[in-house]
């Protein structure tokens, strides 16, 4: 569309004839010269959406054993091997039984002994797992994937949960198949007051807004005795940082002390080279993966240090590690490239690694 | 001394500036024993209102401070101001443990310290799925088609340019996570407002009716149901909204905060904006509208933001925040100054309309006063109430129940429990009791 014309009159019929092309489906347009059409490319390059019934979906297949390979490589690091890790995120498998497979339902949701739940323990429909891996996995290099490893991995995933054999090979063509074996497949309920749009009975979803829960609101004497069923546990008082610090210092309260130490106001020290390196490992996370003093998913910080130790190249060899990844130095997980790390950072994260990681 | 304190004091820290210039220079000399004496002397001269007096008045008075007897910092010192020194304690903070990345994480309003309705943006909650990121505004585009042809005649592609050409309104309202109270269904987690409620912000928001834009693409009213909203970070989160929630022009595609531009951490240059709806649905970094006929089931439809009920069926599509109260003055983890007169101040807010009425209970939930509803009271938004206390020194529990006008009372966690249990997670609307001792410290419990 255009923005401006020069003030001839070729220019202003040709303005015009664009314009008419352009919004000839729209004879009502009133907000003349404001967006243009969408080409197919762009929509195709956007509308990755895939819907309960699969459609945005594209075609294209994935095996089982192809969505290990890629797992190991892209997603094993923060997800464990089997999907059960508990490191990074919740575990997305786990918690389901092929009688779940069998009725629909996962009957540890029902009989409330599950400790977490996984992914596969809620989701009902096989749709979310391939829309939201697809365009948002792996997590420092969303929609990187292609669409058969998509596939690849959701049926490494169904495998996982013992939903699809091990020789399944997943396709547009048989995804409704697993679908049918989702084991929390009727276990979402839609029947609610809470959707502020139209109500199941008009197409929608719910009932359109009656509350489930009700309370009167009595003015006096409304009991006789007030029961306090749970108090703040210590530890969460004081898990919370000092409290006198996250108040303002004057008014008609103030923060509780809960430093453990007299309130003795200190102006904060500017951060040391080693804290400021602390923290570039905690906000860029890499303390997701790895501990200062233990393995996490990849090798304790020590571990690096002591094996790198006396090389004359390490801290050369370790930024350009950092920065394509690398897979086979610890095991056979493999440690995602960290390309969003700046060069200067990521060498001061080496410096800092090999002389100890020190916290201060 | 002519005034000595009647009330024995809860609060006895040295008050901010008790020192005089001599005695801080005296201190600076290394007489450390000065300072000493001069606790001794700030503690037993604390009055009723907490600040220190020498035997003649207020050395603050009597002393003029050196912003009286100088000359000042120059206008645009600070092109874009901040607030006092004094006030940095009041920042947005992560709950330790809470989550485990904090680019997948949130970070929670002070609502502790807040006045009237109107959260600074630079304190608005933040909860990002995958980090956030300052969009280069001039490469930001919003796509709108459908699902299928026929949907919208015409998909268009809109510049921020072009968003912010059209014609635009401002309204405000507050936003809501789902899961903002979510740590306290089972027992009390967290010691003040900001880690139980500060998941909440309320801001003036600027921004085009999205039925405008939907109209320009000729979208066919009869055959939408709901649109499915988008954003432009990594993880391009989704939202199914309902389109009966568009057609009433109440959901923005929205552009100012609070008289600016959107911050960045809250989705610049665009976001949706759904009014009453918890903050997932208003997506950030908005790049695309989808007309479509049925719901999406996105990752944050169908594995987050669903609520697990007793009978192990989970409740899809829950959206709307309910009628909810909380007082943040006096609040969890505070100390009041002394006995005598408060104010007791605290926000209602209600997902289905307007705030009718407040009632608050110093006597956890036996007797209850209806208290002042202050300022705008607008639907969708944060109100303000506020309540005349005379604290006797004695124990007390604190409670706010808001009312809705739909006749909605938020209800206690003995109701709430019965219906839902205490799995949920999210959509936890109920009464919040403040304990006060005897020695002023206010602390989180739960009341049935």
């Amino acid at each position: 569309m255009f923005r401006f014309s020069k003030p001839s009159l070729g220019g202003a019929i040709a303005l015009a004839l664009a314009t008419l092309t352009a919004n000839s489906a729209l004879a009502d347009g009133k907000y003349a010269g404001i967006g243009r059409s969408a080409t197919r490319a762009e929509i195709h390059a956007w509308d990755i959406d895939v819907r309960p019934d699969f459609k945005g979906l594209r075609p294209g297949s994935g095996s089982v054993d192809q969505g290990q390979e890629v797992w190991e490589a892209k997603c094993a690091s923060c997800h464990g091997s089997f999907g059960e890790s508990n490191e990074v995120h919740t575990p997305l498998i786990g918690g389901t039984t092929k009688d779940d497979i069998k009725t629909g339902h996962v009957l540890s949701l029902v009989k409330g002994d599950a400790p977490q739940r996984s992914a596969i323990m809620k989701v009902a429909t096989v749709s979310t797992l391939f829309d939201y891996i697809n365009r948002a996995m792996p997590l420092t290099a969303p929609k990187s994937l292609s669409n058969d490893e998509v596939y690849a991995l959701v049926a490494y995933l169904l495998n996982l949960a013992e939903i699809v054999p091990g020789d399944f090979v997943l396709t547009d063509k048989n995804i409704a198949e697993a679908q049918a074996r989702m084991p929390n497949r009727n276990g979402m309920n839609t029947d609610h007051g809470m959707w502020p749009g139209a109500t199941a009975a008009k197409g929608g979803i719910g009932n359109g807004g009656k509350p489930d829960v009700k309370n009167t609101a009595c003015m006096s004497n409304c009991k006789t005795e007030v029961k306090v069923a749970s108090l703040l546990p210590v530890y969460a008082e004081t898990a919370h940082g000092n409290l006198a610090e996250q108040n303002r210092p004057v008014g008609p309260v103030r923060g509780k002390d809960t430093s453990g130490k007299a309130a003795t106001p200190v102006a904060p020290a500017p951060l040391s080279e080693n804290a400021t390196a602390s923290k570039l490992a905690s906000d860029s996370g890499c303390m997701a993966c790895h501990g200062v003093a233990s393995k996490i998913v990849g090798p304790g910080y020590n571990e690096v240090a002591a094996k790198y130790k006396g090389q004359a190249d390490a801290e050369t060899k370790l930024v350009a590690k950092v920065k394509a990844g690398g897979q086979g130095a610890w095991g056979a997980i493999p440690m995602p490239p960290q390309g969003q790390l700046k060069d200067a950072d990521i060498r001061s994260l080496v410096k800092w690694i090999m002389s100890g990681a020190k916290a201060q | 001394m002519a005034d000595q304190p009647t009330q024995r004091g809860r609060v006895r820290p040295a008050p901010e500036n008790f020192l005089t210039e001599t005695e801080i220079t005296a201190v600076k000399e290394g007489r450390r024993d000065f300072l000493r004496n001069a606790f001794i002397t700030a503690s037993a001269a604390l009055t009723g209102s907490g600040i220190a007096r020498a035997a003649d008045g207020d050395p603050n008075i009597l002393t003029l401070p050196p912003w009286t007897t100088s000359l000042g910092q120059p206008v645009a010192a600070r092109p874009y101001g901040l607030p006092s020194q004094y006030e940095k304690g009041l920042q947005r903070r992560e709950s330790p443990g809470l989550t485990r990345m904090p680019q997948v994480s949130v970070a929670f309003t002070p609502l502790q310290g807040l006045f009237g309705i109107i959260t600074p943006s630079g304190l608005h909650f933040e909860r990002h799925h995958q980090g956030w990121a300052d969009i280069d505004p001039s490469k930001h585009r919003l796509m709108v088609h459908g699902t299928d042809n026929g949907f919208v005649k015409q998909p268009k592609v809109y510049t921020v340019d072009d968003i912010l050409r059209l014609p635009p309104v401002s309204r405000m309202h507050f936003i809501e996570c789902g899961a903002n109270t979510g740590m306290e269904w089972g027992n009390v987690a967290v010691p003040t407002v900001q880690y139980s409620h500060g998941m909440l912000s309320c801001s003036e928001f600027t921004g085009v009716p999205l039925r405008l834009i939907l109209e320009d693409c000729g979208i066919d009213w009869k055959k939408a149901k709901y649109v499915l909203a988008e954003g432009a970070d990594g993880s391009s989160m989704t939202r199914t909204i309902p389109i009966e929630m568009v057609q009433s022009d109440e959901v923005l595609v929205a552009y100012g905060q609070n008289g600016e531009m959107l911050r960045p951490e809250n989705g610049y240059p665009l976001r949706l904006v759904v009014p009453g709806v918890q903050g997932v649905s208003w997506v950030k970094w908005l790049r695309r509208i989808e007309v479509g006929d049925k719901p999406w089931a996105t990752k944050d439809e169908a594995i987050h933001y669903i609520d697990l009920m007793p009978d192990g069926q989970h409740r899809q599509y829950t959206s709307v925040q309910e009628c909810k109260s909380v007082i943040t003055t006096p609040s969890g983890g505070q100390i009041l100054l002394d006995k005598g007169f408060y104010n007791i101040s605290g926000l209602a807010w209600s997902g289905r309309g307007k705030i009718k009425r407040v009632d608050v209970s110093t006597d956890g939930g036996i007797n209850w006063r209806p208290a002042r509803v202050e300022g705008p009271v607008n639907a969708k938004c944060l109100t303000r109430f506020n309540i005349d206390w005379v604290w006797d020194g004695k124990p007390a529990i604190l409670q706010s129940r808001a009312l809705d006008d739909t006749g909605y009372v938020q209800p206690g966690y003995g109701q709430l429990r019965a219906v839902r249990g205490t799995k949920s997670i999210y959509h936890n609307n109920a009464i919040q009791s403040w304990k006060v001792t005897e020695s002023g410290e206010v602390s989180n419990v739960q009341v049935l």
